[in-house]
């Protein structure tokens, strides 16, 4: 049995809280009223590059002393007042400004909820990533597998929790708390004919009716597949083992089915107006590669502590390669996702990426490095794959890269150019970091190590490569 | 001058087979050779074979593929006829570089293949009309065989042999 050791446990909390701070301050720093942000934006342009935008402030200043008498009395109210609020103004054809000024606000107060989300979902989907992971080892009857089956169920155990703060975070937008997804507003759907016309599929209920449904056929699968594999260990027969198999093939058809919606909803939907036909398969690719580090990293670091003395360097060296091989995989779909819009230029689907790599050229083609030149370069030599070192630093990089994966593909539709990896995105991704590592390693006490009765973990105690 | 006198032991099973190279290689005979109908998994760590760098050689002709696409392209596409094809900016490399992706990712692994085949047929001196140089037919089907070069201890090593499990042991002699 693993024991939690006290210091990864005072560490975790330790990021918890400091991340919990971290969002804190995000939320509290964060615009509640136009005048705020306007307030923020100057000041900001004042220290930074005042002769650049003398002129935007000119604009803005000019905007907010003509409107400041109608909206001071909304000042409390939520924004959907400041919304028919700026249609009257824009009837006094001073709707340039204020819709200017709107659209910063609300990308200011989103910056917060964006960090609070992309983390949220990030570490989610290295869990859901695992969850695949292990459906396909159980599927496919791997040989070499099993005797990881403990880690890859410890890591799983944060999908139900993480998947819990995901929908809350969903909830709260349909409660309009965020702008994150700007087809929740009704003010916006009414005056964009486009998102109108997607409101039979992009609506809150049905949003929300369809995660939880998602989210509970996953967790029905972790929840049976955890109890057959830990009954399978006291079995006299391999009846669990065979039922195990059954829901993880039923599971994986499933799983293709949902996680593409998934994608579509949690994530494509934050640019309601963009659309991609492999995005599905993009993000899959994404979260089954972070997934597949997950394993990697926490079992060397389990093994380095002398808890899992039946896993030998091939099993690493397997994770290896699966780090290498899933990594280009994920290069493939970026790049055919990406080709396939800068070669036609069809400016409706082009937009996606002239605001991602304009405004975030530095983290749009940083990941690319991250996430496929330096594990390219770091695990294609079979020898290092062996090596804990190698695999340890390219699974950090790997790890990091993703997250500036998700990150891209959530900040360019909420906050635009206003994204900055400070203080509430760090204390986003440190708090969730924390959350995973308790109840990852939480879970991994819960049960031994090995699997015991599993048919092939003789087999893969034993494996070579 | 070594002898040409070359001892051949014959085996019907792999695992005897790799028994036989351990013990053999344990009395500190040199193995000259070993032919076998297959694959045989563990027999290059037995006879203690040095490891194949055939695949660094591959990364390197995967390199002067990559290198080979991107300067042919550079030179076609932008310095000699930079046409205005489609409104595809042809200004820099890297501006059109997406489009020049797919040629340079298949010329890498073109490279990478062919020439790394080519250097495994030259290293393994394999090529049409080559003479085949089996000495025994019957390795090609389903019997294993070792060979060592003879020195004056024919005795001792031919028990050794027998011993192993060999079912067969002969002296060849070699005219060359």
């Amino acid at each position: 049995m693993y024991i939690f050791p006290n210091k990864i446990k005072k560490i975790a909390i330790a990021f918890m809280i400091v991340g919990f701070f971290g969002l804190a301050y995000g939320f509290l720093s964060a615009p509640k009223t136009i005048e705020q942000s306007k307030a923020m934006i100057e000041a900001n342009h004042g220290d930074h590059h005042s002769a650049e935008h003398d002129e935007d402030n000119l604009k803005s200043h000019g905007a907010s002393t003509i409107s400041e008498g109608s909206e001071n009395h909304h000042n409390d109210e939520l924004h959907s007042n400041l919304d028919t609020n700026l249609n009257n103004t824009e009837a006094h054809s001073e709707g340039h400004g204020d819709a200017h000024d709107k659209h910063v606000f609300h990308q200011l107060a989103n910056k917060p909820w964006a960090a609070f989300y992309v983390s949220a979902f990030f570490f989610f989907m290295v869990s859901l990533g695992v969850l695949a992971f292990y459906a396909i080892q159980r599927a496919s009857q791997a040989g070499w597998s099993p005797v990881l089956f403990r880690v890859m169920e410890g890591i799983t155990a944060y999908m139900l929790p993480g998947g819990i703060i995901v929908l809350v975070i969903l909830f709260l937008s349909s409660l309009h708390l965020n702008h994150l997804f700007i087809w929740m507003d009704p003010e916006v759907v009414a005056h964009d004919k486009l998102i109108a016309g997607k409101t039979g599929y992009l609506n809150a209920p049905f949003f929300l009716a369809r995660a939880i449904f998602f989210l509970g056929g996953w967790s029905l699968y972790r929840f049976f597949s955890r109890k057959f594999s830990l009954a399978q260990d006291k079995a006299s027969d391999i009846s669990n083992h065979k039922k195990n198999f059954r829901i993880s093939a039923a599971f994986l058809v499933f799983y293709i089915v949902t996680e593409s919606i998934m994608s579509w909803d949690w994530i494509m939907s934050v640019d309601p107006h963009w659309f991609s036909t492999l995005f599905g398969w993009y993000v899959f690719a994404s979260m089954f590669v972070s997934g597949i580090t997950a394993i990697a990293l926490i079992t060397i670091y389990l093994k380095s502590n002398g808890y899992l003395e039946f896993v030998n360097d091939s099993h690493i060296h397997d994770l290896g390669k699966f780090m290498f091989g899933i990594s280009i995989f994920w290069t493939y779909l970026w790049f055919s996702q990406f080709m396939l819009i800068w070669y036609s230029n069809i400016p409706e689907e082009v937009t996606y990426f002239i605001s991602r790599i304009e405004d975030y050229n530095l983290p749009f083609f940083g990941m690319l490095v991250m996430n496929f030149i330096f594990p390219l370069l770091i695990l294609m030599n079979s020898d290092y794959k062996r090596i804990n070192y190698f695999i340890v630093m390219a699974g950090i990089v790997i790890i990091l890269g993703h997250y500036m994966d998700v990150f891209n593909m959530i900040m360019p539709s909420a906050v635009g150019d206003k994204w900055f990896i400070g203080v509430p995105e760090i204390g986003g991704f440190l708090f969730f970091l924390g959350l995973f590592v308790f109840i990852v390693f939480k879970e991994l006490t819960k049960a031994p190590l090995l699997t015991t009765g599993d048919p092939y973990v003789q087999e893969s105690k034993n494996f070579h490569y | 001058m070594s002898s040409n006198r070359f001892i051949h032991a014959l085996y019907d099973d792999d695992d005897t087979l790799l028994k036989a190279v351990k013990n053999i290689r344990s009395e500190n005979y040199h193995i000259e050779e070993v032919y076998t109908p297959f694959p045989v998994h563990g027999l290059d760590k037995a006879l203690g074979l040095e490891e194949t760098r055939i695949s660094i050689m591959a990364f390197i002709y995967g390199c002067l593929g990559l290198i080979i696409a991107v300067v042919m392209m550079n030179f076609i596409m932008i310095q000699d006829w930079p046409q205005n094809i489609g409104g595809k900016p042809s200004f820099s490399y890297l501006e059109n570089m997406p489009a020049f992706v797919p040629i340079m990712f298949e010329m890498t692994v073109f490279f990478a293949a062919h020439l790394m085949v080519i250097t495994f047929y030259l290293r393994s001196k394999l090529w049409p009309f080559k003479k085949a140089e089996n000495p025994n037919p019957l390795t090609t089907d389903d019997k294993f065989l070792v060979e060592i070069e003879l020195s004056d201890n024919e005795k001792g090593l031919t028990s050794l042999l027998k011993k192993s499990g060999a079912i067969e042991v002969s002296v060849i002699e070699k005219s060359e």
